[in-house]
């Protein structure tokens, strides 16, 4: 190809008409090329070049737990961990960062050597070349009291040492003992969501609720501390297994501790309320929410890895028999169809929904479905390929690009009565779990309103347990919590009838005055989702994002990815009132707050709930309740992964 | 002197004109395969159907199989600076499903790996594909990533 400085430099006298052409033409040169085209297309606007020459890099491998670069020992179960008399456990200890083998390795329980103690020497490791391990399976501590664990490793010029202590502690049976528990979590539901929920849901006259929602007509009333092992926030996997098990453990991790490993599905275990209740009194278990069922809340309840994301490994353990819960409800039916069909997230043809219809399971996909399926003595109910919608999205604007072919899901409190149901047939008692999943995952996006219609929703919910336990003979432990809490807050109501608009049209103290939801048909939700004063909420942390006070009728994201940074989104409708973010760029969405969060409680032992508690107390409240004897039964971990 | 200048001036009416030509002749010759209503694909058109026992592909999708097509959507939230390969999607993502351990992907999705030796910058305008249509589960090599729906690109374009 000719270069201009050629064209110029030659005596053609029409040099210069072909210069200007080759220098207008030049950019175009290259369009041809696949990859670097330019041209406006079917979306009507110009397009720009996005393609160039670069290096090809490989997808950044998911970051493990970062070790500190100093030699160090780690026992687990950690420091003040309790326990239910009986629990199974697995237990480990690592030296890690050694730079030479240890020809020193005590460890003893309660004064005796860790071998003589447990029975079993269990296995010794070299996980990461540098570090020593001795993990012991499946061991217990069946006598009450408090056990001390030392250990002293010796390698080269480095001595190591370490002191915890455990306290074991049978259950203390309630004055009124519970045949059976339904936990509700309400993800991310903090107080002022459930404030919010009853100022929509029921309004007020002069001051006074009109009504209090179900989960405020309780008898018990406790505040519930959320934090981890290694953090002051928490998420849902983590917090959940605190309630599920009594332990504390790490972001992203269920029913084990964090260890040194690199897979997620090894780490030292921590039996749970599933497969307690099952191993002892072959109890019957129902695990219900509006997430998908593999998602950290539901999962939790029975599943043990360090890694919420595992969610094959999850569905591996939904099929393990002492994990096996008899209801299982919500979204995520991905993750149960063989990878050939279409909508499958698995990475093999397993067909799970034939493997759980072979064990004896009813299964049912839509609301319809699980209307008819009467009370089978097994029942899945998977709704949705991924998470369920909202209750504004599946039962208000039912927009078609929303709901696609989910046109058909319960609600929260349908999938709850069906559980009861089935559940009630076990003469053993049961234990459900409902979720109220979705209260977060729209808290997270800044969407209140879906948030906070998603709260009534589980309210209702709460409702029907209640409804059933009085016609039950009132020995069923009821309780309402969250799991963290988000920053959401209520500053007073949004009207625009002066001609104010965004901020100034935020109105505070006694210009507030009450917002104007009416609830004419009595469902519990606001006849209109769009009022003229409507709550004003602002939230404590986010990135970039625009509040324009208005109802989206369909999910819309806070921000999109700009280079490394997270900005707000201007298709959030009306953007014009940017809330400068306070969280690092990075962070896409609101985040978890570490306040303390509501709980509420009705039934045989709820009056246990009655200070400010930690949040491993629910288990043994729970435990309490049903008077839980941890030594009867078969050990749930024989089947070794 | 004012010969040349002429001379000059005319050379360069010419020249634009030529050149309206030719900026007119390269864009049109696109135009012409994207006004293929057949061979444009929108995300509503992906499936026929189905539910949670798994979705049923669309006889459009299927008849556009290894055809050139043309997609608009959203690129999900990337893990880095230059990019050979990335997941389309109907609506802007604020969740990594990347790197975030509580993000799942939608169902309806399309994996789009870059020509051979190019790469893409991320963007959150929306974009269009134009591609080779590629249907039927498949593990990436490169990634380990399992798509269903490829499109083997030729161009990618952000609109503005």
């Amino acid at each position: 190809m000719l270069h201009p400085a050629d064209i110029l430099h030659s005596r053609c006298p029409w040099r210069f008409l072909v210069l200007t052409l080759a220098v207008l033409c030049w950019p175009l040169m290259g369009v041809a090329e696949p990859g670097a085209m330019l041209s406006d297309g079917l979306m009507g606007g110009a397009l720009t070049r996005l393609a160039q020459a670069q290096p090809t890099a490989t997808r950044p491998a998911e970051s493990g737990t970062t070790a500190p670069a100093q030699p160090s020992l780690r026992i687990l179960p950690i420091h003040q961990a309790k326990f239910l008399a009986g629990a199974r456990f697995d237990f480990r200890i690592e030296a890690d960062h050694l730079a030479v083998k240890p020809t020193v390795w005590e460890v003893t329980v309660a004064g005796q050597p860790l071998t003589a103690f447990f029975g079993t020497q269990g296995q010794i490791t070299h996980t990461t070349g540098t570090s020593q391990e001795q993990t012991l399976r499946d061991v217990t501590l069946t006598e009450p009291g408090t056990y001390t664990v030392s250990a002293k490793v010796v390698a080269g010029e480095t001595t190591l040492t370490k002191t915890v202590t455990y306290e074991v502690v049978a259950a203390k049976p309630t004055a009124r003992q519970a045949r059976n528990v339904i936990l509700f979590i309400g993800d991310g539901m903090s107080l002022p969501i459930r404030t919010a929920a009853r100022i929509v849901s029921h309004g007020l006259t002069e001051g006074k609720y009109n009504a209090m929602l179900e989960m405020d007509e309780m008898d018990a009333y406790a505040a519930v501390t959320t934090s981890g092992m290694e953090s002051i926030a928490t998420d849902s996997a983590n917090s959940a297994s605190a309630y599920a098990t009594g332990h504390k453990s790490v972001v992203n991790a269920m029913g084990v501790y964090p260890d040194n490993t690199k897979n997620p599905n090894d780490a030292p275990r921590v039996e749970t309320i599933v497969e307690l209740v099952k191993r002892t009194r072959h109890m019957a278990v129902g695990l219900v929410t509006t997430a998908e069922i593999q998602d950290a809340t539901p999962a939790a309840m029975f599943a043990h890895t360090r890694r919420r994301a595992e969610y094959l490994a999850i569905m591996d353990q939904y099929l393990h028999p002492p994990q096996m819960a008899d209801v299982i409800m919500g979204g995520g039916s991905a993750s149960l169809l063989p990878q050939s069909t279409p909508g499958s997230r698995r990475k093999d043809n397993r067909d799970l929904f034939k493997e759980f219809e072979a064990k004896g399971y009813t299964t049912v996909t839509t609301r319809t479905e699980l209307a008819a399926a009467g009370a089978p003595d097994k029942l899945l109910g998977l709704f949705q390929l991924g998470t369920m919608n909202v209750y504004l999205d599946k039962a208000v604007f039912k927009k078609g690009a929303v709901l696609k072919q989910f046109t058909d899901q319960p609600m929260l409190w349908e999938m709850t009565e069906k559980a009861l149901g089935v559940l009630e047939k076990n003469p053993n008692g049961f234990f459900l779990m409902a979720e109220g999943g979705l209260i977060d995952k729209q808290a997270h996006p800044l969407d209140w309103r879906r948030t906070v219609w998603d709260t009534i929703e589980m309210d209702k919910a709460v409702g029907v347990a209640k409804k059933w336990a009085t016609a039950h003979g009132n020995n069923t432990l009821i309780i309402v919590v969250a799991d963290h809490a988000h920053s959401m807050s209520i500053t007073g109501t949004y009207w625009e009838g002066d001609g104010k608009k965004g901020r100034e049209a935020v109105r505070v103290y006694g210009e507030a005055q009450f917002p104007d939801y009416r609830d004419a048909d009595g469902d519990g939700f606001p006849d209109q989702v769009d009022v003229s004063r409507p709550l004003a909420i602002h939230w404590a942390n986010h990135p970039d994002y625009y509040e324009n006070y208005t109802v989206f009728d369909e999910p819309i994201a806070p921000t999109v990815k700009e280079g490394e940074r997270w900005v707000a989104n201007a298709q959030r409708a009306g953007a014009d009132v940017l809330q400068p973010g306070n969280l690092p760029a990075s962070e896409s969405n609101a985040v978890h707050t570490v306040e303390d969060v509501p709980l509420t409680a009705s039934g045989p032992g709820a009056e246990q709930f009655h200070r400010t508690i930690d949040n491993t107390e629910v288990f043994f409240a729970m435990a309490n309740a049903l008077g839980l004897d941890a030594r009867q039964g078969k050990s749930p971990f024989v089947a070794e992964r | 002197m004012s010969r040349r200048l002429g001379i000059s001036l005319a050379c360069c009416v010419v020249a634009l004109t030529a050149l309206g030509i030719s900026l007119h002749w390269l864009p049109v010759g696109a135009r012409q395969v994207w006004r293929q209503s057949e061979n444009t694909l929108q995300f509503s058109e992906l499936y026929a159907g189905g539910g949670a026992r798994g979705l049923v592909l669309s006889a459009k999708l299927t008849s556009l199989h290894s055809k050139r097509v043309v997609m608009a959507g959203y690129m999900a939230p990337p893990l880095k600076p230059a990019l050979d390969f990335f997941v389309l999607t109907r609506v802007p993502l604020a969740l990594c499903p990347f790197c975030a351990s509580d993000a799942q992907w939608p169902e309806d999705i399309v994996f789009v790996r870059m020509p051979p030796g190019q790469t893409v910058k991320p963007t959150a305008a929306p974009v269009q594909v134009v591609g080779r249509l590629d249907i039927g589960t498949k593990t990436d090599a490169a990634t380990g990533f399992v798509s269903l729906i490829r499109i083997e690109a030729e161009q990618v374009a952000v609109v503005r």
